[in-house]
């Protein structure tokens, strides 16, 4: 039999999927977002959005993804590119992505403890003579337990671009007199970026929805997205304000994903978020 | 084509024998008959070996689950999956449910045990007549401190926290209508305000505490005061009392400008499937010495008069677990306010968190 009459029912799963767990979820986000709490069709959700509240929080949001990402990059393209140099290339890559199967709460839960007054961290510092500080509900210890979990989605895009990268380029930049800098900056990173990108990609847009996190290591102190998401659905029952926040939401995720797949070379993410 | 119709076939086959199953397990979740009942109660809620006798002295098997919000638990229950026979909402909620015609009138016929309740507890405005609910547990909420961190200061009013001397000391309740409660407090304002200019108020005054404030956090708070890693907190009674237990430099007070005064109470959701069962496990738990070993076990404080003469005087006589009638009578219930004002304690309460720091 020829299979070829048959390409149209092969699409039959994957556009099912796509209608009912992606299109459908969509629309009806966007349906909820303009009804009030007593179910009345209604813009005011949108108006509330734009008040000094949520306006504040989206750019408060912004602020911490892009500190997440930025450091989360720093470490793991240097990482992924030693990576590439070691022996046993594949085990260490699966020893960085095995702390990614762990529960995310588990982890962050652990960090409750490494972080407390009486933890290791601060016996180090006592001994080190630098004495007791308060890591946890602080600013720093948010930014640092969100990289720490994403640095592997991070890692793993980039490796891929890294190790496809043919050697026979760098050795070609070298043989025409580029240093080593020059070779990373006009040859390793430009035919790396796609891996850069993905890589940011998976990181900023988690990164602006975090919500337990900010409450059991940052004390919520600081405040994402995320965070007023929940407050609307678990608490506030308003389900319309939580759809409509969620609706920018997905806009900025769009947003992102569009400058993050321009062919434009040089256009850096960094720039472009803040 | 073979293969695809193949392959369609199993997946409708699994599907239904997952819809079988999925029905099957509903059915079982819930109390199917007469041998059975399914309470949903807050964790760390009931001492487990009660279940246990009551179990032995009924011959009803109890199913038990927790939750740990009363909206949660009434979004489960409208929703229907599971049928409880029993759950215990806070006062605010009990109207709600009642508002949404979740709760079925208890038959006191069934229920001899009522009159081991103190009157005090009784006919109550959040359920007249006490048609609907009983009282399981009441509290207060206080502030919880150790003052062998704070250079041995107390507390007696809200006012103290703002002392310039708190920097960085103080943790609060991820929860707005405690914490911005807590602002309209300390103003003299009722805690079920719903004037605007008043939550406003409440809301800057709070912010003017900011400088003090550690985190605003849930029940990790326990183990942080508990570690000596926080020093004072805004803290339900029992929360406190788990924590004195564990460290037994914390002390609890009540702040003198009032506070919430609140009771969990056993209702009968409409789902209900053993109205019966239900029953019994309400006057069960109203039983003096079940209701005593309930108390000793959670740390809160008891409504059951003849239970509080079995516990150890030293619980029952602390002001600060079992105020006395004078000192109620400057707290307060709080009363449904609304979705609406909800929103509106929610959005201050937002804008309160987002200018910390």
């Amino acid at each position: 039999m020829n299979n070829k009459p048959l390409r149209p029912l092969y699409t039959i799963p994957y556009t099912a999927w796509i209608l009912l767990f992606v299109i459908a979820p969509i629309a009806l986000i966007i349906y909820f977002s303009f009804f009030d709490l007593s179910g009345n069709f209604t813009f005011d959700n949108y108006n509330n959005f734009f008040s000094s509240v949520y306006l504040k929080l989206t750019i408060s949001s912004f602020w911490y993804a892009f500190l997440i990402t930025f450091f989360t990059l720093l470490f793991s393209y240097p990482t992924a590119y030693f990576l590439t140099k070691t022996k046993h290339k594949q085990l260490w890559l699966l020893l960085i992505i095995i702390p990614s199967w762990i529960n995310l709460l588990l982890k962050t839960y652990a960090f409750i403890g490494l972080f407390s007054l009486y933890g290791p961290i601060n016996a180090l510092l006592e001994t080190t003579g630098i004495g007791k500080q308060q890591i946890l509900f602080t600013d720093f210890s948010f930014v640092f337990v969100s990289v720490y979990i994403f640095i592997p989605f991070m890692i793993l895009p980039i490796f891929n671009s890294l190790d496809k990268l043919n050697p026979a380029l760098i050795d070609a930049s070298r043989d025409l007199g580029a240093n080593s800098w020059t070779t990373f900056r006009r040859v390793i990173w430009p035919l790396t970026l796609n891996g850069v990108k993905s890589g940011i990609q998976v990181v900023f847009i988690p990164a602006l929805s975090l919500f337990m996190i900010t409450r059991l290591i940052a004390g919520n102190k600081v405040i994402t997205l995320g965070t007023a998401i929940e407050q609307q659905f678990l608490v506030t029952q308003n389900w319309g304000m939580g759809s409509t926040i969620a609706v920018f939401l997905i806009l900025f995720m769009f947003i992102i994903m569009l400058i993050t797949s321009s062919k434009d070379r040089g256009t850096t993410i960094n720039g472009k978020i803040k | 084509m073979k293969e695809i119709v193949r392959g369609a076939a199993v997946i409708l086959l699994v599907s239904a024998i997952l819809l079988f199953i999925n029905a099957e397990l509903n059915d079982g979740g819930g109390s199917a008959g007469k041998d059975s009942i399914t309470v949903y109660n807050w964790g760390e809620y009931i001492d487990p070996d009660l279940l246990k006798q009551f179990e032995k002295e009924t011959g009803i098997r109890v199913i038990y689950e927790t939750f740990d919000s009363n909206e949660g638990m009434m979004g489960k229950i409208e929703q229907g999956g599971t049928s409880y026979d029993i759950s215990m909402p806070s006062e605010y909620m009990i109207e709600m449910m009642q508002e949404a015609d979740l709760l079925l009138p208890l038959d006191y016929n069934k229920i001899p045990n009522v009159k081991n309740i103190d009157p005090y507890f009784l006919d109550l405005p959040f359920d007249p007549g006490n048609k609907y609910s009983l009282p399981y547990f009441w509290g207060t909420l206080g502030i919880a401190f150790n003052p062998t961190l704070l250079d041995g200061q107390t507390f007696e009013s809200w006012d103290n926290l703002w002392d310039p001397s708190l920097k960085q000391q103080v943790i609060l309740v991820d929860s707005a209508r405690e914490t911005i409660g807590m602002g309209l407090n300390s103003l003299g304002y009722s805690l079920n305000s719903t004037n605007l200019d008043e939550l406003r108020e409440a809301t800057d005054k709070l912010k003017t505490l900011s400088p003090n404030v550690k985190a605003v956090i849930g029940d990790e708070v326990t183990q942080l005061m508990i570690n000596g890693e926080a020093a004072i907190s805004l803290t339900w009674s029992g929360q406190a009392a788990d924590m004195m237990y564990e460290n037994e430099d914390i002390d609890y007070i009540v702040p003198e400008e009032g506070s919430n005064l609140w009771f969990d109470n056993m209702v009968i959701p409409r789902t209900s499937t053993n109205i019966e069962g239900a029953h019994a496990f309400i006057n069960f738990m109203l039983d003096a010495e079940v209701a005593a070993q309930n108390a000793d076990y959670v740390g809160y404080s008891t409504p059951n008069l003849t239970a509080l003469d079995l516990m150890d005087p030293e619980v029952t006589e602390d002001e600060r677990f079992y105020p006395d009638e004078e000192t109620r009578g400057h707290l307060e219930v709080y009363r449904n306010l609304g979705l609406e004002m909800l929103g509106q304690y929610n959005e201050l309460f937002l804008e309160f968190k987002m200018d910390m720091k």
